[in-house]
């Protein structure tokens, strides 16, 4: 279960940095989603998962999941929430400004790229 | 339990929840509302100076939930401290925004200018008063999302520099909380806990076998903090995006370089303590890469082309010197740590503020330090820059040159002297010749050709503006007439600092609460 979710987190990081590097704005934005995403599962995983431990308090149940990791992830999920659609209106401004999403086109040489999604920020 | 600690959270919160009430239309009760809460915060911080002072460390349990388990608001004088720097700034700012006619005014740029700047002042009192590591990652979020729209405010010729600026910051600032993020999970799955006197009373007795997980927790961390005081691989994004924001916005952003630098020091000297676990993680690297940052701003100064340029790399070098002296991690550097940072942070804020009243008088010129035409009100300008240039360069009528002679002695005669002080003495002389350099052609040379754009912005002519660069002003040249209590008050507060247990039993209680150890 343990190596799983780890598998998962790695993999997750492993695309959202790749995803990170790239020069358009939109991959950036995809990026720090999946990203959010690893950070999220992670912290879940912190809390130490087992397979018979319900996140709920019932009688004669045994052991219980820890409640704080849940709690943890729910807070990071909303700020995440919140910063990722700032990212995008913000990427939308710019595209509109520069009337195309290359973040780092013209450093490294590609020109300004059309694309649909310009078209539909203005 | 009286409400006092928590009461410069509460302010801004409910200010700006009001001011959303009201509307954005109502610019005239936004704009009492925000001096009123800066007023009274300025109250609240300095009352609850007063307290700290005697030497007592207030925890404020919210819900009344014990420590461990509860979120705490602690009050020691750092905290009080740095909570009436946080107040001086935001009022000299405030008056910076609010002024002028309805043309040039900041806060007409965005409909929502106070609301934000209030929910800024909440983060950071927030960030500064919690003693829960979650609660200080919410913290900082409020008050980067508040940075972010803060920043977008201005001029709208510059759009597209400031759109581009900002997408890197918030890129950036976002991927470090990922990692803030990743480093408190990592904190609980080594320790159990959250709590800065709890993560400090375990840390201690940390077996050995645990110690690599809580070990990266703690550098992780510590990471974290020195991305957002922009120390030397990564402080290319500062310049960039400070010197972009609007004059009122970035002589607040000052202080949030500043709240990585204190978070380090609150969580290195009371989180970490002489623990095995996080033995070695600042030394012998953090010295240098801040005596790097400082070479790196002094050289970046030089090569400004606008004066809010120079302030932005004038905060690198201010946040390298402090971090020198955070790297030993000794009660006397803390002290000189800590009469250096208000000050310093004053006077680069001033210079933000001097930015934005050049650039309003020289037209299309803007703040850029070439000759251009003479900028109206020179006569009470001039006076202003001086102060902030001899305050800058720590020259020996103000405070700075005492920050520096405190900082130049906290080292004492180890193998660090030799570089620290001839990295900060060039660097020193090195501020005082780019302000020296850019008085010429700001002030003295002036052509004879007339401002024709002038008057779209010379709104920040009001009086509220130049009240706002003279608080700031005042206030550090206040910190030189009172130079001796201060020193003294610095003292105290890095004396409290390093008695962890003092600390620990205020938060926990003395008898803490035992838990059972998990699998």
């Amino acid at each position: 279960m343990a190596l799983a979710l780890a598998s998962i987190v790695a993999m997750l990081v492993g695309g959202g940095v790749w995803l990170l590097l790239r020069p358009r704005s939109w991959s950036v934005v995809l990026g720090l989603t999946l990203l959010g995403y690893a950070v999220n599962l992670f912290i879940l995983l912190s809390g130490r998962i087992g397979s018979r431990q319900p996140p709920l308090l019932l009688e004669g149940a045994g052991p219980i999941a820890d409640p704080l990791p849940q709690a943890l992830v729910l807070t990071a999920i909303v700020i995440g929430l919140g910063m990722t659609a700032f990212l995008v209106a913000l990427a939308l401004r710019g595209v509109a400004s520069r009337g195309a999403d290359a973040d780092d086109a013209d450093r490294i040489g590609e020109g300004p790229i059309d694309h649909h999604d310009a078209g539909d920020a203005e | 339990m009286s409400v006092l600690p928590i009461l410069p959270i509460l302010l801004p919160f409910g200010a700006a929840t009001i001011m959303l009430l009201l509307g954005p239309d109502r610019l005239t009760a936004q704009r009492v509302l925000a001096l009123g809460s800066g007023v009274g915060g300025l109250f609240a911080a300095a009352a609850l100076l007063a307290v700290a002072d005697d030497g007592l460390i207030t925890a404020y349990l919210l819900g009344n939930w014990p420590a461990p388990y509860g979120i705490v608001m602690v009050v020691d004088r750092l905290a009080a401290m740095m909570l009436v720097l946080v107040a001086v700034l935001a009022l000299g700012a405030l008056l910076m925004a609010i002024g002028g006619s309805d043309a040039a005014r900041l806060d007409g740029k965005g409909r929502h200018f106070h609301v934000l700047f209030q929910l800024q002042l909440a983060g950071l009192a927030g960030a500064f008063l919690t003693g829960d590591l979650f609660n200080l990652f919410v913290f900082f979020e409020i008050l980067l999302l508040a940075s972010y729209a803060l920043l977008m405010h201005g001029p709208a010729p510059a759009e597209e520099a400031r759109v581009r600026a900002g997408l890197i910051y918030v890129v950036l600032n976002l991927v470090v909380s990922s990692l803030f993020l990743l480093a408190l999970a990592l904190t609980y799955a080594s320790l159990g806990t959250l709590n800065l006197a709890d993560v400090a009373r375990l840390l201690a007795v940390l077996p050995a076998a645990d110690a690599a997980l809580a070990r990266t927790a703690m550098a992780l961390m510590a990471a974290v903090f020195l991305l957002k005081a922009a120390v030397l691989p990564m402080s290319l994004w500062l310049p960039q995006v400070y010197s972009r924001a609007p004059a009122a916005a970035a002589a607040l952003f000052v202080i949030l370089t500043k709240v990585g630098i204190v978070m380090l020091l609150r969580l290195a000297v009371t989180g970490w303590g002489g623990a095995i676990a996080t033995a070695g993680l600042l030394q012998p690297w953090l010295p240098v890469l801040a005596l790097g940052t400082i070479a790196l701003g002094t050289v970046g100064a030089f090569a400004a082309t606008r004066l809010a340029e120079v302030a932005a790399w004038l905060v690198l070098v201010s946040s390298g010197t402090l971090l020198f002296a955070l790297g030993f991690l000794t009660p006397r550097g803390t002290a000189a740590l800590l009469f250096y940072l208000p000050q310093s942070t004053l006077f680069c804020a001033a210079l933000f503020l001097l930015a934005g009243h050049v650039a309003a008088r020289r037209g299309a010129l803007g703040d850029r330090v070439t000759r251009g035409p003479a900028a109206s009100g020179r006569g009470w300008l001039l006076p202003a820059w001086g102060v902030a240039a001899v305050g800058l360069a720590g020259l020996p009528p103000l405070a700075g040159f005492l920050g520096k002679l405190m900082m130049l002695q906290a080292v004492g005669s180890g193998g660090w002297q030799g570089p620290w002080w001839t990295v900060l003495l060039l660097s020193s002389l090195g501020v005082l010749l780019v302000l020296s350099r850019a008085t010429g052609p700001l002030f003295w040379q002036a052509t004879e050709a007339p401002l024709d754009d002038l008057p779209a912005q010379a709104g920040v002519a009001g009086v509220a503006p130049q009240l706002g660069l003279w608080l700031l002003l005042a206030a550090g040249v206040a910190m030189t007439v009172w130079a001796a209590p201060m020193s003294d008050f610095a003292a105290r507060t890095a004396a409290q600092l390093f008695e962890r247990q003092a600390y620990q039993a205020a938060v926990l209680g003395d008898v803490p609460v035992q838990r059972e150890r998990r699998p």
